[in-house]
């Protein structure tokens, strides 16, 4: 039989908030554990909540994004359950009336283009966490992360393949990044998914029983615990069982799923909405204001590098994959005269290459955008090779100097004076008879021997350009 | 020199004329609740943490820099975090537990430079009706000492009562300080929901919980609600409205004044004598120049009901905290997490705060929701509209505060049921977020107090405030002290 595959992802983002979303302490990750729990974090006897307004902007924000509806009256809700790292015995939560209600986003799929449905997206609390090595049977509890604003971004089951949720997951953290309203970070925890997975026979209109898969928090994660898990409920079904719904657990190391928890056992969590906190309302004019935040969002702005420099699909694709990577090529394009592509080239190539080695962010590079422009400019101008080039990067990614310190003190000047370009061309061909009568006798390939040996000769400094040029009229009159 | 039967308005004229150090007064009531321990009304009482503020107070005073209360003790219902000193809410779940900082009401008392004297008993998380729910015992009627004093705020209420202090924070529900104020023949007025911070109030039902006064008169209800009162932006559902001068509106006339009189509360179940008593109280405000009106309020019969379903839900998960992780009682052994859990609650709370705990998440579980909770909010607004009707044709409301003066300890912990209609009165009050006093006004025939119950409209404390001050100046139920304790 044919089967079709059901995904829904549920994507907790990390607000980047200085302080908590109802407390004053700050969401500063890494401090030495329960630093940064303050008394409301810790659930002390009589404490209270207190909204944190920036975090209901950055909601709006990611609301107005997506084209969604931003509900002017949202409401907090208590999410019953014990744990030692939730402090209070409850999760606050929006429920029944979440900031964000229905959008949508577009990914792209092989070329086409495909619409994923956006549920809702709703404020809550991050819960802390607990510690289970280190305590010789105990289990530690750390609450520096207890009451960190997350946004829950719940998408329909629109998704078809593991292919499909792994675009839709890179384009909502493509997107949150750009909306500077979370850092992204997987490794720590700040941008997290959950997958509710079924399988169907093709045709069937209705949905499969759906299992939940946790703990998947890198994008590769993501495609291969929904590959294990679509194989495994088809297993399943082929072999006469039937899927439960349950929570399952995904393990990296042995590339399994397993079961966490089942429908029954699951807890009813008693939501009700938070007496102590009164409903939310956001009036048109800190929606507008914050709508006048919005940044160029990456599809728009994918358009215009296509228009604005002639890029190819891919090329735009890739350099506008960061607010900040964009930002800077299009800087290092204001430093230079009509020569976008050689820009795109040199930005997604040799620049990303130096910081993927060195696990560097764009903005932490050495290189700035203008001295890179510089750069390019030489190049153009026919100071240096693009070869050449390289070199002069490298030395400037080091901190060795400007671009014509550089070029000066390491004497890499492109050779353009045809006189000492002849001088090494007859040099070159003295030195090899041979190949001189190969040539003569038609064999045209022999013709980049002779490059080389002139480029080499002249330690690449010789014009490429000029050497190809002056080359070809040689041979013809040797 | 005896000091303890003056109010706090006169000990602060005494204190800053120099007639009474705050040291002195200070150890004068320590003596006092000493002497009187066998009434239970304290948990916790910290001679040397008072007396080094009593201290701080003195020096204030000398330098001029003192406000009406400098110097003046007061004692707090153990509801209220106090920074270093033991705060139980009358439970055994947080009999270790010392707060590391001060609830909004106590650090406002604090800056006026009043005296902690120490914490008052309550019921266990203020539930109960007749202080027999805590952990530290009963606390005993001083007008009856086999009687109960009500509750939540009986230690409080006590405290007053028999002079053991001069006045006392309370808190109120469902009606924990309008009702022991009955029982034991003081003044206790419970603001309007949102005029004092619920900050660093243990909390209870959220959405009903008001902190407020019980005191000997009126006027040291109004100079310490001023002192007590205010938005407070760490509780988000205090209103940020400004505090009136409280005192300077007490002697306004009640000429014209309108009562409204629900028919609802003078019905069946209303006790013979305790009706007299209100009439009595009423002809004395007619002589003063008011009116009587008659009102209804038809739902007030689906209030108990209706409280019995929110409070509890919302206590359910207030009290989810206390689960033996981070302070508080632990268990001593357990297998595993949850039975760490059950065996640190099931030690941890009383009978009654397990009650309302199961009510309360029944009222919340799935399939329950919509038949429980959902109804009782709507039937809380219905409550809440029947006040705005009846606020159409009054300016405040009186009646009795309890159906029966106070009754017999051990008389109703059988029967919940018959406990929770005591409260049938003030429970209305609390679900439409209204302020309401209890004035003394009287006794029963076997010399129990009777309170007379006075509902004003939202943020109005400063009418029923006055109301009740005038009703003061005219009568001397207020300044009536138990035999024994004179």
């Amino acid at each position: 039989m044919e089967w079709e595959t059901v995904i829904g992802l549920e994507v907790h983002a990390q607000l980047q908030t200085k302080s908590k979303i109802f407390s004053s302490a700050s969401t500063a990750y890494g401090a030495e554990p329960n630093t940064q729990a303050c008394n409301v974090d810790l659930a002390l006897p009589g404490v209270l909540p207190v909204m944190n307004q920036e975090a209901a902007r950055m909601a709006v924000k990611f609301g107005l994004a997506i084209g969604a509806k931003v509900n002017k009256r949202s409401v907090f809700a208590r999410k019953n359950y014990f744990y030692p790292d939730l402090p209070k015995g409850y999760q606050i939560s929006q429920f029944e009336l979440p900031i964000v209600g229905l959008g949508k986003m577009v990914i792209n799929i092989d070329g086409k283009e495909k619409v994923v449905g956006i549920t809702r997206a709703h404020l809550e609390e991050d819960a802390g966490k607990s510690l289970h090595e280190d305590f010789q049977g105990m289990t530690g509890v750390d609450l520096n992360r207890a009451g960190t604003p997350l946004l829950e971004i719940v998408s329909e089951p629109d998704m078809r393949s593991s292919k499909e949720a792994v675009a839709y997951l890179k384009k909502v953290h493509e997107l949150v990044r750009y909306l500077e309203i979370c850092d992204g970070n997987m490794q720590e925890g700040s941008f997290r998914c959950d997958a509710n997975v079924s399988v169907r026979p093709k045709g069937q209109k209705e949905f499969g029983t759906r299992a939940e898969l946790k703990n998947i928090n890198s994008f590769r994660f993501v495609e291969k615990a929904i590959e294990i898990e679509i194989e495994r409920q088809i297993d399943v079904i082929e072999s006469g069982g039937k899927v439960v719904q349950e929570t399952r657990l995904y393990d990296s190391v042995k590339d399994t799923t397993r079961s966490m928890r089942s429908k029954e056992e699951a807890n009813d969590y008693r939501y009700f909405p938070d007496p102590d906190l009164p409903p939310m309302v956001l009036d048109d004019e800190t929606i507008e204001a914050v709508r006048k935040t919005l940044p160029e969002l990456p599809d728009a702005k994918r358009t215009r590098f296509i228009k604005e420099y002639g890029l190819t699909n891919y090329d735009a694709g890739v350099l506008t994959s960061t607010r900040a990577l964009a930002d800077y090529y299009e800087s290092v394009c204001s430093h230079v005269k009509d020569n976008a592509k050689l820009a795109a080239n040199w930005v997604s190539g040799e620049l990303s290459a130096f910081l993927n080695k060195e696990s560097k962010d764009i903005t932490e590079s050495p290189v700035s955008a203008g001295q890179l422009a510089s750069l390019l400019n030489r190049i153009e101008d026919q100071t240096i090779s693009g070869k050449i080039a390289k070199d002069v990067f490298e030395a400037m990614w080091a901190s060795e100097g400007s671009v014509d310190e550089i070029i000066d003190k390491k004497g890499l000047k492109q050779i353009t004076d045809s006189g000492a370009i002849e001088k090494i061309i007859d040099d070159v061909l003295a030195a090899n008879n041979v190949q001189v009568e190969q040539y003569k006798n038609g064999q045209e390939k022999v013709f980049g021997f002779f490059v080389g040996q002139v480029m080499k000769a002249s330690k690449g400094k010789a014009n490429p350009g000029q050497v190809n040029e002056m080359l070809k009229k040689k041979l013809a009159s040797a | 020199m005896s000091h303890y039967h003056k109010t706090i308005t006169e000990l602060g004229a005494d204190l800053q004329a120099g007639k009474v150090s705050s040291v002195e007064l200070t150890q004068a009531y320590l003596d006092r609740l000493e002497k009187f321990k066998d009434l239970n009304a304290f948990i916790t009482v910290d001679s040397v943490f008072a007396l080094d503020q009593a201290k701080t107070a003195d020096a204030q005073i000398k330098k001029g820099k003192n406000s009406a209360l400098t110097g003046c003790p007061i004692a707090h219902k153990d509801i209220f975090c106090t920074d270093g000193l033991l705060t139980t809410c009358g439970s055994h779940m947080l009999a270790n537990f010392v707060a590391p900082y001060d609830a909004t009401v106590i650090k406002k008392f604090k800056d006026a430079g009043s005296v902690t004297l120490g914490k008052t008993n309550m019921d266990e998380f203020a539930m109960g009706s007749s202080n027999e729910t805590s952990y530290y015992g009963v606390v005993k009627n001083p007008w009856d000492q086999d009687k109960v004093p009500g509750g939540s705020s009986g230690g409080s209420a006590v405290a007053v009562a028999a002079r053991l202090a001069p006045a006392a924070t309370g808190t109120d529900t469902g009606g924990s300080i309008r009702q022991p104020a009955a029982l034991t023949g003081i003044t206790g007025i419970k603001p309007s929901y949102g005029r004092v911070s619920r900050y660093g109030m243990i909390a209870f039902a959220s959405s009903l919980d008001q902190g407020g006064i019980m005191t000997q008169t009126a006027e040291d209800a109004a100079l310490l609600l001023g002192e007590m009162a205010g938005f407070d932006e760490r509780d988000s559902t205090s209103v940020d409205q400004a505090v009136p001068d409280y005192v300077a509106t007490l002697n306004d006339s009640l000429k014209g004044l309108k009562i409204g009189l629900p028919e609802e509360y003078f019905g069946e179940g209303l006790d013979d004598e305790v009706a007299s008593v209100i009439e009595v109280a009423l002809a004395e405000y007619k002589k003063l120049g008011a009116e009587t009106v008659p009102i209804s309020l038809p739902n007030s019969n689906l209030a108990v009901p209706c409280y019995y379903v929110l409070a509890p839900a919302e206590a359910s998960s207030n009290l989810s905290r206390f689960d033996g992780v981070r302070y508080g009682h632990r268990a001593k052994e357990y297998t595993n997490l949850d039975d760490m859990y059950e065996k640190t609650r099931a030690e941890g709370f009383g009978a009654e705060v397990k009650r309302r705990i199961m009510i309360g998440a029944y009222a919340l579980s799935a399939g329950y929701y919509d038949a429980y909770y959902l109804k009782a909010q709507q039937l809380r607004r219905l409550i809440a509209n029947d006040f705005t009707e009846a606020f159409k044709k009054c300016d405040v409301i009186m009646g009795p505060v309890t159906p029966t003066t106070a009754f017999r300890m051990g008389d109703k912990t059988d029967d919940p049921v018959a406990m929770y209609l005591n409260d049938i009165y003030t429970i209305p009050v609390n679900l439409a977020g209204l302020p309401g006093m209890s004035i003394p006004a009287g006794f029963d025939k076997a010399g129990m107090p009777v309170g007379l119950h006075c509902i004003g409209q939202y943020f109005d404390e400063a009418r029923i405030l006055n109301v009740a001050h005038q009703y003061q100046q005219v009568t001397d139920w207020h300044q009536k002290i138990p035999p024994g304790f004179e």
